[in-house]
């Protein structure tokens, strides 16, 4: 991620996605209860303020904790930031991807 | 160039020729078409597994395409303000109303994505924010990216507490 700060230049209806509709339910349950975890990627084009902000409005983080996860991606370039059923982890992908971030899906072992 | 919040609009003023220019460039340059790998980054697979790809290129993938078209077109729309004589462009200021911040930090996402893939910017190169002057249309790109992030930062920083989330 990049911080634009110290860019000089002279002087100086939120948008969601909505959720997929699936035609038929293919998966049992059994696997839809295990656990699965929604990993953000470090992307060095993304603005640190633009990541925090996003992470507070899908997640609904306050700032300091948003803040931490996105340091995270900085500096170990992933962060963990939510586990549990599938087809909530599945949703919170999709709007990060809304978004622009680099996230995924992945299944806790 | 001047921006500024005016009540429930974000200005920008005192354009000149060139900058007006990168702005009307934003929507061009967030579109990927013919760039595979900046396709790729904006959209990128959720999974490593096989099923959730399959699912995710069926069912989400269009509606992210229709999200990131119609944030384009809303700042496409925006950018008409710009058309016209150019030496009139120091009396021209660009009107953003606050309900289309949200298109803007998409696209300008969007094309800071797409450039940077297009020229295989390094991180260091990124970060590096006061490279001058620009001599190559590879160090123009580069720019361009600087530019749209710095109005970026402006929009996230006008939105302050939108954003806040719940306590935990």
């Amino acid at each position: 991620m990049s911080a634009v700060n110290a860019v000089q230049f002279e002087k100086g209806s939120t948008s969601t996605v909505e959720a997929p509709v699936r035609e038929k339910e293919t998966r049992g349950e059994e696997e839809l209860d295990l656990p699965w975890q929604v990993v953000v990627h470090n992307d060095p084009v993304n603005l640190m303020t633009y990541v925090t902000m996003v992470f507070q409005r899908v997640f609904g983080y306050p700032r300091e904790k948003a803040e931490r996860h996105m340091l995270e991606v900085h500096h170990k370039g992933r962060s963990i930031l939510w586990s549990g059923v599938r087809e909530r982890a599945e949703f919170y992908v999709q709007q990060l991807h809304g978004h622009l971030l680099l996230a995924t899906l992945e299944k806790i072992n | 160039m001047e921006i500024c919040r005016e009540d429930d609009a974000l200005q920008i003023s005192d354009l000149d020729p060139f900058l007006a220019e990168l702005l009307r460039q934003i929507p061009l340059s967030a579109n990927p078409d013919g760039a595979p790998a900046a396709e790729a980054r904006l959209f990128s697979q959720p999974s490593a597994e096989k099923e959730i790809r399959a699912e995710w290129k069926s069912y989400v993938e269009p509606e992210l395409r229709r999200l990131f078209r119609t944030a384009s077109e809303t700042v496409a729309d925006d950018l008409a303000q710009l058309n016209g004589n150019e030496k009139s462009l120091s009396n021209c200021t660009l009107h953003i109303p606050i309900e289309h911040a949200d298109a803007w930090l998409n696209t300008l996402n969007q094309a800071r994505l797409v450039i940077a893939t297009k020229y295989k910017f390094s991180e260091e190169e990124l970060n590096d924010h006061n490279r001058s002057p620009i001599g190559s249309r590879r160090d123009l790109g580069l720019f361009q990216i600087n530019f749209y992030g710095f109005l970026q930062e402006f929009i996230l920083r006008e939105l302050g507490g939108q954003a806040e989330g719940e306590p935990d």
